[in-house]
């Protein structure tokens, strides 16, 4: 195939006409996205909320940590969550359950959340409600290891979960996604006894190789709990951002 | 398959240049992808293929220049290229690593026809 034009004939040349003129442009691709991403972050900060988004594969336990953290840290902080599937209410049904306001964006044919989505979203789903601002929003993401990294929501932080059934390689099989995590989650860990194929030194190993000093921390919120680490660290990265907030409240962080 | 989305943004960009200009239709477009970009770019070529047909860029055609992987390590201060799943230091196999280039996402130029005066970006 012709790389230029994407005809079929090879070797082909396409002359520019005598009226042609080339522009230096120098843009980012995604421009549009980056700049509705950039009002989301500002109206995140008017709320002082931390804005984190979670993204995996599907059925790492994204929803299930996120009903443990809600658990949590509900009685101490106001906790809110945006849920994005490309079909169905389930996901933010079961946050609810737990006592949080939840939010279900459903994307239809789309394979992954970008800013407008969450702008839109943000219309129907205000960050102060009954009076309460929002400590942390939680963006839970499709379930995709692929496209939702290249998509900017305006969020604080990414946290990617790779779970203990899935290959301890995904890092290395999926740079990308994993080099855009600000902490990875190793989630399922408590069925990392009945796990032969998956070691937590092997995945730390595959993430390291992609360059990064990314914090790793271990999760369980399946029949055994523990989400100790990872509220700790939440907690931890509130504080941090209440702080940049304070020193800086027009465009923190 | 996000490469859609990323072909639809590319186009919004070009036709954007192209009016700014008085453009009467779109040559050669020239993006620049490195390949921890997130976005493949056969993807993209095939997604240009199909997303170009509409007002000024039905006959554009796409050239992808892609970037190499390069890296500085920030304990020995080495460079070198890598690849996009071993970003490591070859002189001293750190992973505390800077990234110089390969994450590359842009729209460079844009070949614009029909064109009278000295056209602006």
């Amino acid at each position: 195939m012709c790389r230029d034009c994407g005809c079929s004939v090879p070797d082909h040349t396409h002359p520019a006409p005598a009226d042609s003129h080339t522009v230096e442009v120098l843009s980012n691709l995604m421009e549009a996205n980056d700049h509705a991403a950039g009002h989301n972050r500002e109206h995140f900060n008017r709320t002082g909320t931390l804005v984190i988004n979670l993204m995996s594969s599907p059925g790492s336990g994204k929803t299930q940590l996120l009903e443990h953290t809600a658990r949590a840290l509900k009685d101490r902080f106001e906790i809110a969550v945006i849920e994005g599937d490309m079909e169905t209410e389930n996901d933010a049904e079961r946050l609810r359950k737990q006592g949080v306001r939840a939010h279900q964006i459903a994307t239809g044919t789309a394979c992954h959340l970008d800013a407008h989505l969450v702008h839109k979203a943000l219309h129907d789903f205000p960050l102060e409600a009954n009076g309460r601002k929002t400590d942390i929003l939680f963006i839970e993401n499709v379930g995709n290891l692929v496209c939702p990294a290249s998509f900017d929501l305006g969020q604080h932080l990414d946290v990617v979960l790779l779970s203990t059934t899935e290959g301890d390689d995904k890092p290395a099989k999926y740079p990308v996604m994993f080099r855009a995590a600000d902490l990875v989650v190793i989630s399922k860990a408590d069925l990392l006894p009945y796990m032969d194929g998956f070691s937590v030194e092997r995945a730390e190993q595959s993430l390291r190789g992609l360059g990064v000093e990314t914090p790793m921390l271990s999760a369980a919120a399946g029949r055994e709990v523990d989400v100790e680490d990872w509220i700790a660290w939440l907690e931890q990265q509130l504080t941090a951002h209440r702080q940049k907030v304070e020193e800086k409240p027009a465009s923190a962080a | 398959m996000h490469e859609l989305s990323v072909c639809q943004a590319l186009l919004a960009q070009v036709r954007a240049t192209a009016n700014a200009n008085q453009a009467s239709s779109v040559g050669r477009i020239t993006v620049r992808l490195g390949p921890l970009s997130g976005v493949e770019p056969d993807l993209l070529a095939q997604a240009f293929s199909i997303a170009r047909n509409g007002p000024l860029t039905a006959e554009a055609s796409l050239h992808i220049d892609t970037q190499p992987i390069r890296i500085r390590c920030r304990d020995c201060g080495n460079e070198n290229e890598a690849s996009p799943n071993r970003l490591l230091c070859q002189a001293c196999d750190s992973y505390r690593v800077d990234l110089l280039s390969g994450d590359e996402l842009l729209l460079a130029q844009v070949e614009l026809h029909g064109v009278n005066r000295h056209p602006i970006n």
